[in-house]
């Protein structure tokens, strides 16, 4: 029989007779182990789906906030300070104090995770959104509109395309940010890699943590890449530019 | 909802707030820790950063680390750092169990802002600048203190806040591997089903990361000298993602590009 439970590192004397237990068996325990991989492939895809999950629908909520509201202070201007004062104030706020807070109204679910991490994107997403529209030329606007343009078509037609480059920055950041911080649900037990980050270290076994954690950055660097391709494709004339 | 009447009952007995394990000890601990290593990352990073700053090399450095270190979840390092042998979960005095592998964390997660800021602030001194302090017959280090150094300091001062703010976030995440600080009410909290008390513990965290944000903001403003100051952009989270973005500043012509961007938090 293989003894497949990871537990505690001090080993009974007596299981450390059996025959070749495996690598990730509580008398190796060792970090890197491929038969882990195989043997709990199940439970590390379900984790790693979950965290894409996450990620993506925190950031998603975080976009879908932030667009109306950046359009708002870019309106008013009196707003804007008012905006980046609070989102800033949410963002001082620790991961792990954020989600009890929002505990009483979402309990234990990952709406709770979702919310929280989409507030931290938010703050990014706004700065980024309000910088790349800021940063389009006036004569450029001015040109637009004495073509005809409108208020809806100059900023879909124009004014994104422009600041994309801007936004697309914060999006990575907020992105890559957030891959990071979804192991911190594990709190409320929905963290995806998180929760085997979370077993790894309360019941100190290794292949478990290491993989985990290896996969959190994976994941983080080929979002990441995925994001810089599709600014490419969206900004094709940027290609060959410096920078 | 109950939840909010235990928060309440918790917030006001005193019996949670002395004592071993109470919340003034926990306070105390987390703000030790945050010191400590806040100052360990300025021991370490500052000069190197400087330095780089006033050759006007090694940017590649400095993105990359606060890249890296973006992606590396703070709860994923400090769980690999107390399993490892060493540091593992020994007590270290009054920075508590696991003392040693929460100050590695904190100051590793204190050092993208930091190294950031500092190496973009004093290279980003207008060539200008530079060239008249040299024509004026300055020295290399005389340039450096005289003239870079006091122009770097807001944004110097914008790196150090948003370490600390940084390095506030981390040590509450101790708490998840059993580590020492405030994070502990809420861990304690959730894995006994005591919502009230995790809720209690998320209070005072967030209330003290804000008092320390705030705290540092005045203290920036006061380093920041008048005219130099660029509203909001110096004490802004712009990130070091879109580096390739600086812009034109109003006073002093200066171009203030993005200050490190937003970690773990």
């Amino acid at each position: 029989m293989r003894v497949t439970l990871p537990a505690e590192s001090a080993l009974p004397s007596a299981l450390a007779e059996q025959a070749e237990p495996s690598c990730y068996s509580r008398l190796t325990n060792e970090w890197f182990c491929g038969q882990y991989l195989v043997d709990r492939h199940a439970e590390i895809t379900e984790a790693t789906v979950e965290h894409v999950l996450i990620t993506v629908a925190s950031v998603a909520f975080g976009v879908a906030i932030a667009f109306p509201l950046a359009l708002l202070a870019r309106r008013y201007p009196r707003l804007e300070s008012t905006l980046l004062g609070v989102s800033t104030g949410i963002y001082t706020i620790p991961s792990l104090a954020l989600f009890p807070l929002l505990l009483p109204f979402t309990g234990l679910s990952p709406t709770t995770v979702v919310l929280g991490l989409g507030l931290y994107a938010l703050t990014i997403l706004v700065r980024s959104m309000l910088e790349g529209l800021r940063a389009v030329p006036d004569d450029v606007r001015e040109a637009a509109t004495g073509l005809g343009y409108g208020a809806g078509r100059l900023l879909l037609k124009v004014e994104l395309p422009l600041a994309l480059p801007v936004i697309m920055a914060g999006l990575r950041v907020a992105t890559v940010s957030t891959v990071a911080l979804t192991t911190v649900g594990s709190l409320v037990a929905y963290g995806g890699l998180g929760n085997l980050i979370k077993d790894g270290v309360n019941t100190n076994f290794r292949a478990e943590l290491l993989t985990a954690a290896v996969l959190c950055v994976v994941l983080a660097v080929l979002l990441d890449v995925l994001l810089v391709l599709a600014q490419r494709l969206l900004t094709p004339w940027t290609r060959g530019a410096a920078g | 909802m109950t939840i909010f009447l235990d928060t309440w009952d918790y917030l006001t007995s005193a019996a949670s707030w002395t004592g071993t394990g109470g919340m003034l000890q926990l306070l105390l601990q987390q703000l030790l820790l945050t010191g400590t290593a806040l100052v360990i990352a300025l021991v370490v990073g500052l000069p190197l950063a400087l330095w780089l700053g006033h050759l006007g090399r090694g940017g590649f450095l400095a993105i990359n680390i606060s890249n890296v270190g973006r992606a590396v979840p703070t709860f994923a390092l400090l769980a690999l750092l107390v399993t490892f042998e060493f540091p593992g979960r020994a007590e270290l005095g009054p920075y508590g169990r696991a003392g040693l592998a929460t100050l590695i964390a904190l100051a590793l997660f204190a050092l993208p802002p930091i190294i950031t800021n500092s190496y973009v602030a004093v290279r980003e001194v207008p060539a200008e600048v530079k060239e008249a302090a040299r024509g004026m017959g300055m020295t290399g280090p005389q340039r450096f203190l005289r003239v870079e150094l006091p122009l770097a300091l807001p944004l110097v001062a914008s790196g150090v806040r948003l370490a600390l703010v940084q390095v506030w976030a981390t040590a509450t995440i101790a708490a998840l591997v059993a580590g020492p600080g405030l994070g502990r009410v809420i861990t304690d909290g959730f894995f006994r089903t005591n919502y009230g008390k995790g809720l209690a513990g998320a209070v005072v965290v967030a209330l003290v990361a804000l008092v320390l944000e705030v705290s540092a903001a005045l203290v920036q403003r006061a380093v920041t000298p008048p005219g130099a100051a660029t509203g909001g952009r110096t004490g802004g989270r712009a990130d070091a993602g879109s580096l390739e973005g600086g812009r034109e500043v109003s006073a002093g012509a200066r171009r203030v590009e993005p200050a490190a961007g937003p970690l773990d938090r």
